[in-house]
């Protein structure tokens, strides 16, 4: 039974793999990912990770892909096809070479990976790993996983938030909108506290490029010597 | 099934996702293809932590997942400040370092 569902899963996700990589919408890839994901997850369940498979499909397959999804949808990703397009083929002319040598060099990876794991002769890959003794604290269930992380990896949860952390910021900054194109949408500058607290004439860029002529209507030329002064000192 | 079916399985994912970090020119797909590598890293992980018995490879597993999601939250982030700034989303076109 198990190796039944063993092979099923595999081949779920290895066909998911080389979805992801040979369709040419960017959609499909993702809904390809998806997929390998689901049947990685019930890999893991196989192997007694309970938890993991759970987060995998929780947190994976479900926020993370959800993002994916938004962002093909925003960005539009253009049709790709891995072989290329007639119209782009003159421009990337290395195109079927930059294909073989990726293949040629993901083939000796495969093979020496293959050799390493397999080849090794170690008796505990040909195993069927520890013995496991069913219950609520065995190896794998989420009692197990938070007790390992709150106790002996703590320093290491902890990291992993402030990682988290860091990584939200950065990409709420990498986001933002940033001015130029859509800049007219945001409508005239806006009155900040801080403008109200700063006396006139101690400007900003925006006042001393374009406020120049509001200043000199507003206060009767009061701050104009000083600008003259200030610049025939400079000679 | 042993334990060497599973690291077979792993390997074959990580060299997909491998020639697709090569060979792919969207951004986009390139991301997933790292997500794939990734996956294939984990598997094998977690398959080597049913081997002994131990926990501590999961561990490494949900902390890689961890750094997946970074991975993706700034990758994301990095395709849509490349679509506003309406530069080409194909990474053979985007070889200046410039704003």
């Amino acid at each position: 039974m198990s190796s039944i569902l063993f092979f099923i899963a595999a081949i779920g996700v290895i066909a998911g793999a080389i979805g992801v990589v040979t369709l040419s919408n960017p959609f499909y890839s993702v809904l390809a990912l998806v997929g390998h994901l689901l049947s990685l997850a019930v890999l893991f369940l196989l192997l007694r990770a309970e938890f993991v498979a759970a987060a995998q499909v929780v947190v994976y397959a479900g926020a993370v892909m959800v993002l994916y999804v938004f962002v093909v949808a925003y960005v539009g990703g253009e049709e790709q096809s891995l072989s290329g397009q007639p119209t782009r083929r003159a421009r990337s002319r290395g195109a079927d070479g930059r294909k073989l040598s990726g293949a040629l060099f993901a083939g000796a990876l495969l093979v020496e990976l293959l050799i390493a794991l397999l080849g090794s002769g170690l008796k505990a890959v040909e195993g069927d790993g520890a013995p496991y003794a069913p219950g609520p604290n065995a190896f794998g269930t989420p009692a197990y996983i938070g007790n390992l992380l709150l106790t002996r990896f703590l320093l290491v949860f902890e990291a992993a938030s402030l990682l988290l952390l860091v990584a939200a910021v950065g990409g709420v900054v990498l986001a933002r909108r940033r001015g130029g194109l859509e800049e007219d949408a945001e409508g005239p500058r806006r009155l900040t506290p801080l403008d109200i607290l700063r006396p006139r004439g101690t400007g900003t860029m925006v006042e001393g490029v374009e406020g120049l002529a509001l200043a000199h209507a507003r206060s009767g030329g009061g701050s104009d010597p000083d600008e003259e002064h200030g610049a025939g000192g400079g000679w | 099934m042993s334990i060497g079916w599973y690291l077979a399985v792993s390997a074959i994912v990580f060299c997909t996702g491998a020639f697709g970090v090569m060979t792919r020119r969207n951004p986009l797909v390139v991301l997933l293809c790292l997500e794939l590598m990734l996956n294939g890293a984990n598997l094998s992980l977690i398959a080597f932590s049913r081997m002994w018995g131990n926990g501590d490879g999961q561990i490494l597993a949900i902390i890689v997942m961890t750094v997946a999601a970074c991975e993706v939250c700034i990758g994301l982030g990095m395709i849509v400040a490349i679509h506003r700034q309406r530069l080409p989303i194909d990474v053979d076109e985007l070889r200046e370092l410039q704003g």
